[in-house]
């Protein structure tokens, strides 16, 4: 007896991790996915009722255009983050006085939770008191900046917001990187007469492939399960202009009773994450075998 | 001879741009504190607006500066305003994050450092799969577990509650923490591990007196991370907690948002400031250990 838990221990101690993991995201998972092939409204339901929660989920104008606003948002985000990032690296990577300092600037947004973030970009934005305001103080009497508050601008908002908070994380991403590229590439570079722009246009950046990669992954991770900035910033409004998906599934969940049309939403997600994830793990491991 | 050709070359090339150079080195500056200043900016704004009356920031403009240190709008965000119902301030939310974190941080990273430590030094038939298995629970998006999480919560008996919250996050932090001591683990050599062994020492005792000792890296990353998640959390503490047990993010939100009185800019900067000072602290106190998990961390998840 004893003889075998000590062989066992191993497994033993491994067990707890493993349990929870298993019921509290694969069983949640799929049970999830089971509701959603019900007609469960405030409570679940276990008769099946095939995909006519996720028939109806698409004929719905508010998750269209949840969709709509998660693909303007995740483009938008995407690109100013990694071209901010890409810039910000490759310029503190020039033997900057300060770099110190200067990162910690870009970063420290990372530290603040979303809801902080938002309530202080709402701030900034409102009309009335906020950057409008400021400009028409300043003289420029015709100034108007009512993004917050504008059905169609709105959406940009989001991602001022969202990049202001993620872009120093891609600039840390893309400096160690840099920074992990061998001196001497760059050194018979330049010696072969390549100016500065060529080594990092046809040499450095090329070499970045597995950073941007991973920006992408994570960048779009980020945006797919978008709510805490969302719900700080707009509400999903004016009307419902700026609602996304994560929006869509709780208020579906926790305010208006639809349990079977929410579990259907976060299925959508959950295969939208997995469409991103599943080929970058794969990609990963082979890296991680090939060493 | 060639060699020496070659670097007089490189030289003047050197010289010829030195003008170029100049000019490059001010256009580098200049975009680099443009973007320092996009940045600070809401940090600033939030700052002086927490130290402005409404009166001031009904004159003013969002740069301006406040007429003197005023940190009543301080006083109002973190104990109220003292005239009973209806009246929210941040303290006894704070409490309650620090009641959800503390434990939260200890319990995960704890199971975090054991699966971490099994899966690297008693490897068994098929652990790389078992770690799969966890890893994937770093990616999926919470919003696949609210409902069953709401349910089970009730079942339990511990929903709305502190106690509950502890669950939530030591759960859905395992795959992360894991992930932390399990990269960290494979680089210390298994020879360590394996002369103990021959030496009679067992399981729990090669951990504590081999591994622990040269843990303290990996259990500063891992305990940042989790500290900055779980403090940071909205979507679990909005949709398990309401009233009394929320968090303080779930308060800042109640507070910014409702629309009982009068907007008081002054006192939702506040607020802010007051709900984000924690994990700014630990930045700027540990940034290193912080962007090394970041970039571990978020690498995968």
């Amino acid at each position: 007896m004893f003889k075998w838990l000590e062989k066992n221990l191993p497994k033993i101690v491994m067990a707890p991790a493993v349990g929870l993991i298993g019921w509290f995201v694969y069983g949640f998972v799929l049970w999830t996915l089971y509701i959603s092939f019900t007609n469960s409204k405030i409570l679940p339901k276990y008769e099946l009722w095939g995909f006519g929660q996720y028939e109806k989920l698409w004929a719905s104008r508010k998750w269209l255009i949840s969709v709509d606003n998660l693909l303007v948002f995740t483009a938008l985000f995407l690109i100013f983050c990694i071209v901010i990032g890409i810039i910000l690296a490759i310029f503190l990577d020039q033997k900057i006085r300060a770099e110190g300092v200067l990162r910690t600037i870009y970063l420290y947004p990372m530290a603040l939770s979303f809801i902080v973030t938002g309530t202080a970009w709402k701030w900034i934005l409102n009309p009335t008191l906020g950057i409008q305001k400021m400009f028409i103080d300043w003289g420029f009497e015709n100034f108007t900046f009512d993004w917050l508050v504008n059905r169609e601008m709105a959406i940009y908002t989001i991602v001022i917001a969202g990049v202001w908070q993620s872009a120093g994380f891609v600039m840390a991403l893309f400096l160690a990187g840099l920074r992990s590229v061998e001196d001497e590439i760059i050194k018979a570079a330049k010696i072969d007469g390549a100016g500065l722009f060529t080594v990092y246009w046809r040499i450095l950046l090329p070499m970045m492939r597995p950073v941007f990669f991973t920006s992408f992954v994570i960048l779009v991770h980020i945006s797919i399960k978008s709510y805490d900035l969302i719900v700080a910033l707009t509400q999903g409004g004016p009307g419902i202009s700026t609602t996304m998906p994560a929006l869509f599934m709780t208020q579906a969940a926790f305010h208006k009773s639809q349990v079977g049309l929410s579990a259907a939403s976060a299925m959508m997600m959950f295969m939208a994450v997995a469409a991103v994830i599943i080929p970058y793990l794969y990609s990963e491991l082979r890296r991680e075998n090939a060493r | 001879m060639q060699d020496n050709l070659k670097s007089s070359s490189y030289q003047q090339l050197e010289q010829k741009s030195k003008y170029t150079n100049m000019f490059l080195r001010w256009f580098l500056y200049f975009v680099l504190i443009l973007f320092a200043s996009y940045f600070i900016f809401p940090l600033y704004v939030m700052v002086v607006t927490s130290l402005k009356t409404m009166e001031e920031i009904r004159q003013g403009t969002l740069l301006s500066w406040p007429s003197g240190l005023n940190f009543e709008s301080w006083a109002v965000a973190w104990g109220g305003r003292g005239y009973g119902a209806g009246d929210t301030f941040l303290k006894p939310y704070f409490w309650n994050s620090i009641k959800m974190v503390v434990p939260a941080v200890f319990f995960s990273t704890f199971i975090g450092a054991m699966t971490g430590y099994v899966l690297t030094k008693w490897r068994f038939k098929g652990d790389s799969w078992v770690f799969l298995f966890l890893l994937f629970g770093c990616f999926i998006p919470f919003q696949a577990i609210l409902l069953p999480m709401a349910r089970t919560l009730g079942a339990l008996g511990i929903s709305n509650s502190i106690v509950g919250l502890v669950l939530v996050h030591t759960v859905y932090g395992i795959p992360f923490t894991t992930l932390f001591f399990r990269n960290y683990y494979v680089s210390v050599p298994t020879e360590l591990v394996k002369a103990a062994r021959i030496d009679g020492a067992g399981f729990f005792k090669i951990f504590f007196k081999i591994l622990l000792p040269i843990s303290s890296p990996i259990i500063v990353v891992t305990v940042i991370w989790q500290f900055t998640q779980i403090w940071n959390d909205f979507l679990f503490g909005s949709t398990f907690s309401f009233g009394e047990a929320a968090p303080i993010q779930v308060a800042l939100n109640n507070m910014v948002l409702s629309s009982t009185s009068v907007k008081e800019y002054n006192v939702d900067m506040a607020s802010a400031i007051i709900a984000g000072v924690p994990t700014l602290i630990v930045y700027v106190l540990a940034g290193k250990y912080f962007i090394r998990g970041l970039t571990s961390g978020a690498v995968k998840g």
